[in-house]
């Protein structure tokens, strides 16, 4: 069983690295682009012993406790049970 | 009286620490690994600078989880004196021990310089031998310094006298100049609400001597040696 945690800045939160990005996104001439968001993307892998209920609420705390600061950064989780 | 120097992983402001307050405080102070879950023997703990476990994640986000912090959290919570410094304050804002968040500098770049900030309040621990409105000229090294918070803790920290420094200009004036970061209302530390938790990004273990280009720092230091002399005299 696999996990997907996005970690991404809350709306409300200033993202200079996206600002930059989006700048040389724009130098190679996507003057369309309008903002571009840096966020995180982890993989998390649990053994078959893990029911898929359990499996979420674990990375749930996870992500909550350790892969987002909750002061700065949303985050969603998705299990994948294959 | 006892001071206690935190090393974690990547920890480099370590030794600087512990010159100062052996040298400059004349105290007698420990290294403590990271892995230490006592620290009863101890007066107060400094965290200091460095790159905790390299800054993965987030800056101080792994040292948080350190054994040694449920320590510091047990530490603060009797009302012993907590200091982090630079890296220091990332892990304690990190931990909970401080509201609020430091994030990459608003320019992104690394900055190494001497700055200024203004002592905004001397009914602290760490700033009882500062002036009111005092500015130091105390070395920055980040790229995570960029202090934010929701509009409710700023509130709490305002209405508290929380906020200890802010940057400001060589005559204390406050602008957007003067702020090296981008940190929120030019916040440069901050202390709990009990006050005796205090993080800051500048380095005023850096500001201890002349030879250094700035002395600037030792006052901080001096304030808190008496402050845990008087707790230790029971005053």
């Amino acid at each position: 069983m696999k996990a997907k945690v996005y970690v991404t800045l809350k709306s409300s939160v200033l993202d200079p690295q996206g600002k930059a990005i989006q700048h040389s996104v724009e130098l190679l001439g996507y003057k369309q682009i309008i903002d571009v968001r840096q966020g995180k993307y982890f993989e998390i892998s649990m053994n078959q012993s893990m029911t898929s209920e359990e499996a979420e609420q674990a990375v749930e705390k996870i992500a909550r406790d350790v892969l987002a600061n909750p002061v700065i950064e949303d985050y969603r989780v998705e299990i994948d049970n294959v | 009286m006892k001071f206690g120097v935190i090393v974690f992983p990547g920890s480099n402001c370590d030794h600087d620490a512990y010159h100062v307050v052996s040298k400059h405080i004349g105290q007698p102070v420990d290294f403590v690994w990271h892995k230490e879950t006592d620290l009863s023997g101890y007066d107060a703990i400094l965290i200091p600078g460095g790159f905790s476990y390299g800054d993965y994640l987030r800056a101080g986000a792994l040292a948080s989880f350190s054994p040694v912090m449920n320590a510091v959290k047990n530490f603060a919570a009797d009302g012993k004196f907590v200091f982090g410094i630079c890296n220091g304050f990332q892990i304690l804002c990190e931990t909970g021990l401080l509201p609020g968040a430091l994030m990459r500098n608003a320019d992104l770049h690394f900055v190494c310089r001497h700055v200024n900030i203004r002592t905004e309040n001397t009914a602290t621990p760490f700033t009882s031998e500062l002036e009111p409105g005092s500015v130091l000229s105390i070395p920055i090294a980040h790229a995570e310094g960029n202090y934010v918070c929701d509009d409710e803790t700023m509130n709490t920290l305002e209405e508290n006298g929380q906020i200890v420094f802010r940057y400001c200009d060589e005559s204390g004036e406050l602008s957007s100049d003067a702020n090296p970061n981008g940190a929120l209302s030019n916040i440069a530390g901050i202390c709990n609400l009990d006050r005796n938790v205090l993080g800051m990004m500048p380095h005023p273990e850096r500001a201890c001597e002349e030879l250094l280009g700035s002395n600037d720092g030792r006052d901080i230091f001096r304030s808190l040696a008496k402050a845990v002399s008087m707790a230790g005299a029971g005053v």
